[in-house]
């Protein structure tokens, strides 16, 4: 053993994950068998609203191949209701959610019922044998209508389609102060209703899930982001004892939110499976992934920013509705809540007032989405701030300093009562700046206008921050979640001095593996390829919450930390005894323990092996050198970043081209760079495609128009630019590691950049707002004068809130 | 109906429904694990496989139209432990996350390069716009085509696969 020179963390590291990944040597769940599998395939109903009048499954039965059909009467005592794990208020109101419908559906794709048989095929071709009559409901799919007096009901035994109410008031908080006094002494306010399309995550992996119930645990693989909390909440939902459910997330083809549920068809899978004996497994197809994997967003956020004439804002009024579409499913009413922290951003106003109505819908359920709350939050306000801008005459980065907490005003506590610990806007603004080019870009933009060129530049900036590392357990008690935020971890030195690592923390893309192993062989002085990570196994890994809220690193890597911590702490007692000195004389130090002041030394690895063999240890000391550890944050971490766009619009077309993106991302200490490089890439993909392609769309009836790959645009490389990304580094002081957190940075922030820049664009044409997806429909009719949100939303079009004008307007 | 396929050099005779989608003969008759379906309409690019030495969507052709071809999938890409230049390449250059995406990316990169050995990065995009990707954003996809570009010219000094 010797030490390494120099240290894992921060080090470009290949990743360990790849080897298996690029030689198609996968785990995916799909790719997975027993003996004796039976396939599952799904009924989904083709309708918003109804109740079911009948089924008849008797000549399905009969089809080649099938062993089973089930309905949602057949399994209606075994599937219990699917779990919310957030109630936000007291009186929050919650149907009943059964994994396959009983008598009634309520958002077009929900399950009705399910076919076993012996081959895949041959279970899809039994579905067409299966007749259902429906009668029809009225179809509930405007939240505005949703909320008004008189309203068809999507539930009608909860006689409304709220779902809760949820208010923070500075005021009342003590945290700030009076929104309403601010809007009253305001000597501008900018008023909008803003809109969050509903988004689909699309992961690339389709969902998939396999269950086998004949051994003495019933085992469960699931193309799933939880597997702990899965485990615990199919428990809960079906009554299997937990001791007796065993979950693996085996190689997972990425999630973004999307895959942190309990789904209905897990639930039937385990539930099938018991009754039947028989391991079951379900694939699905990826249009009926679209159609009823959650979906994200869906928002209408009508907004009141007050300010001063010298551009000093004074304070923020929020009033959200959000779509929960028919269901409750883990976190859905949460998502929004999470948002409420953020709507203030790196601003430093003093009053703030953000008041949410859930509502109940005929369409799939939503619930987290990469960023989940934060970058509906960031968009409001970073739209606002340049609305404000342009009002004053003034450059909106400019605008934005003048409002921002200064990097010697940290620790901050914000208007919403958090404490950002630590953070340098104007450093990540400043290189954003040199990087893009901002003042010859500005002339350009200047040059093009006064020519009156068919194409148009716009620029557009977006400084934020957000809420990573989910969570302090207090905070989320706080918040009323029905779990903490803490991680486990253990480290485990085997006697050849190998050393596995255990995490809570289950990837799906992340890199856990390698950015584990460049942790633990820097704290412990091991190479980095003697480590190895193992997650997602409830077995191998028996605790844990997790991965979701870039709460990986923060929380997770924190935890194996601790494990480390623990871990020399008993072979410093070990190797006192064999070097018979004291433990206070030992130094550690690249895998060594050494006698201060001597060259006598001994390493790990030679106390792993004494350990092992336990021939002469300490008294009261058990043969192990293992350890495990939970973490539990105080605080959130607060990465933040300025990002910057330029687009070209084509007057003629509406049609929007990036030009040019340049973000500085600050997340703390770095790991390893490639990977938070990756991270923000893939990020930066998903906020832009809200800003100019995705969105989800259903007809009058409730039907999803955009149900597969070929309507639902999920950008290809044509469709997005090359990115320019840089960083800035400012450790977080909340954990031991100084890292903030990167998963969602990238979509949170570039969505406004990139609608703050189509819409600079064109401002000049009286353009003061656009719907997203910014489409050459879209953009072309607000640069002719037409409503902006024209261009595909069918009936909820803007979906205002009653009387505020979306044209905004100024008082 | 009987078929015969050769894929990563081993000759399979199988039995198969006439409906049977190649990417479903390679999965589930020979056991196949890397080329995988990500939709059902062939938009996602993950199922690409080479058939006679051209890119296929391997969802968009029958088991049967492959009697007597040959077909390369990314398990037959390296060899002797030595991987593909392209492989290696999105090795290098974080061209991977989740990795559910990346054997169709590799697969269909390498045909690319096939055409254009030399492709600049408009090329390398359009090349690949039939592959979706949710994971990395592209940027790195695109590096790794171009790196393994450059490592595949021939008289490069650059060592190729390995690792
Ligand atoms: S599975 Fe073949 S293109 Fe998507
Ligand atoms: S790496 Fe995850 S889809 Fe491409």
């Amino acid at each position: 053993m010797t030490a390494t020179a120099e240290p894992e963390v921060g080090k470009a590291r290949l990743r360990k994950e790849d080897a298996r990944l690029i030689t198609g040597r996968t785990r995916w769940t799909d790719n997975l068998s027993v003996p004796g599998l039976l396939h599952l395939a799904f009924l989904r109903s083709p309708v918003a609203h109804a109740k079911i009048t009948s089924i008849d499954v008797e000549e399905a039965r009969h089809r080649p191949g099938v062993i089973a059909v089930f309905t949602g009467r057949d399994l209606a005592e075994a599937q219990g209701s699917l779990p919310c794990a957030w109630p936000i208020t007291a009186d929050q109101k919650a149907p009943t959610a059964p994994s396959l419908a009983v008598d009634q559906v309520n958002f077009a794709g929900e399950a009705v019922a399910v076919v076993v048989a012996r081959g895949n095929a041959e279970a899809h071709d039994a579905l067409e044998a299966i007749e259902v009559e429906y009668e029809d409901l009225p179809v509930v799919l405007d939240m505005t209508a949703a909320v008004a007096d008189g309203a068809d009901l999507v539930h009608a035994d909860l006689g409304t389609n709220k779902s809760a109410h949820w208010v923070f008031d500075s005021a009342e908080a003590g945290t700030g102060g009076d929104v309403e006094q601010a809007i009253a002494d305001a000597e501008v306010l900018i008023e909008r209703t803003y809109r969050q399309q509903r988004l689909i995550p699309a992961f690339m992996e389709p969902r998939s899930v396999l269950v086998d119930p004949t051994g003495e645990q019933t085992t469960v693989w699931s193309a799933t982001q939880i597997p702990h909390i899965l485990r615990l909440m199919l428990a809960l939902t079906t009554g299997t004892p937990e001791h007796k459910l065993r979950v693996i997330a085996p190689d997972v083809g990425g999630g973004f939110g999307g895959k942190l549920q309990v789904t209905p068809e897990e639930v039937v899978s385990l539930v099938v499976a018991t009754r039947l004996g028989k391991p079951v497994k379900w694939t699905e197809t990826r249009s009926e992934s679209l159609l009823s994997a959650h979906h994200g967003r869906d928002q209408v956020q009508k907004l009141t920013l007050a300010a001063r004439r010298d551009g000093t804002v004074t304070g923020l009024k929020v009033d959200l509705l959000a779509d929960m579409g028919a269901y409750l499913r883990l976190v859905t009413p949460g998502v929004p809540i999470l948002g409420a922290f953020m709507f203030n951003a790196i601003y430093k106003f003093p009053a703030y007032r953000f008041a949410c109505t859930n509502v109940f819908t005929n369409k799939t359920p939503t619930d987290a989405y990469r960023g989940a709350g934060r970058p509906e939050a960031t968009f409001a306000i970073e739209r606002l701030m340049d609305e404000l801008a342009a009002e004053l005459g003034r450059d909106p980065i400019e605008l934005r300093e003048q409002n921002w907490i200064k990097h010697d005003e940290f620790p901050f506590t914000t208007v919403c009562g958090l404490e950002y610990d630590t953070g340098n806007y104007e450093a990540a603004t400043a290189k954003a700046k040199e990087m893009f080019g901002y003042d010859a870009l500005r002339a350009e933009q200047r040059e093009r206008r006064e020519r009156g060129d068919v194409v148009q530049l716009g620029i557009g900036t977006s400084t934020f921050t957000e809420m990573c590392g989910l969570a302090p357990s207090r905070v989320l008690g706080s918040l009323s979640y029905g779990a903490g935020g803490w991680e486990h971890a253990a480290i485990r030195v085997l006697p050849s001095g190998k050393v596995e690592v255990v995490t809570g923390s289950s990837a799906h893309g992340q890199g856990h593996e390698t950015a584990w192993s460049q942790i633990v062989a820097d704290q412990l002085g091991v190479p980095f390829e003697d480590v190895e990570v193992l997650h997602g196994d409830t077995q191998s890994s028996p605790k844990g919450l997790d991965t979701y809220g870039s709460r990986s690193l923060t929380v997770g890597a924190m935890a194996v930390l601790k494990a480390g911590e623990k871990v020399i702490r008993k072979a410093r007692r070990i190797a006192a005894h064999t070097m018979e000195c004291a433990e206070d004389d030992l130094e550690f130090s690249g895998g060594k323990f050494t006698v201060k002041g001597t060259e006598r030394s001994t390493g790990l690895t030679d106390v792993a092996l004494a350990v092992f063999a336990a021939h002469d240890l300490p008294d009261g000391v058990e043969p192990s050198l293992d350890s495990e550890a939970t973490f539990d944050p105080d605080n959130f971490s607060f990465p933040h970043g300025t990002h910057l766009c330029a687009v070209e619009v084509d007057t003629e077309t509406g049609f929007v081209k990036i030009r040019k993106y340049v973000c500085v991302d600050d997340v703390g200490v770095v790991v390893n760079p490639i990977i938070v490089e990756g991270q923000v890439h893939g990020g930066l993909a998903q906020g832009l495609a809200q800003a100019l392609y995705e969105e989800a769309v259903h007809d009058e009836s409730g039907t999803l128009t955009t149900g597969t790959l070929a309507d639902y645009l999920v950008p290809s490389a044509v469709d997005l630019p090359h990115f320019d990304t840089d960083r800035t580094e400012t450790p977080s002081t909340t954990n031991q590691l100084g890292v903030k957190g990167v998963g969602e940075a990238g979509t949170i922030a570039s969505t406004p950049a990139v609608v703050n820049a189509v819409v600079d664009a064109v401002r000049h044409y009286g353009v003061n707002d656009i719907q997203m997806p910014c489409t050459p429909m879209r953009v072309w009719t607000a640069i002719n004068g037409g409503p902006t949100d024209a261009g595909g939303l069918g009936g909820e079009a803007g979906g205002g809130l009653g009387s505020i004008d979306t044209s905004g307007g100024v008082a | 109906m009987r078929i015969t396929v050769t894929v990563d050099g081993t000759t399979y005779t199988d039995e198969v429904e006439p409906r049977k989608l190649l990417v479903h003969h390679l999965r589930e008759t020979i056991g196949k694990t890397g080329t995988v379906v990500g939709c059902d309409t062939s938009n996602c690019g993950s199922c690409t496989v080479h058939l006679n030495g051209q890119s296929v969507k391997s969802c968009s052709v029958l088991a049967v139209q492959a009697d007597g071809a040959e077909v390369t999938t990314i398990e037959g890409l390296a060899r002797d432990g030595v991987l593909h230049p392209v492989q290696q390449a999105f090795h290098d250059n974080h061209a991977l996350q989740c990795g559910f995406c990346t054997p169709g990316m590799i697969m269909q990169s390498i045909d690319l390069l096939a055409d254009d050995p030399d492709p600049d990065e408009d090329t390398v995009r359009h090349g690949l716009e039939g592959n979706l990707c949710r994971c990395t954003g592209y940027q790195n996809i695109v590096r790794a085509v171009q790196d393994a570009a450059q490592k595949l010219k021939p008289g490069s000094h650059q060592p190729v696969g390995g690792q």
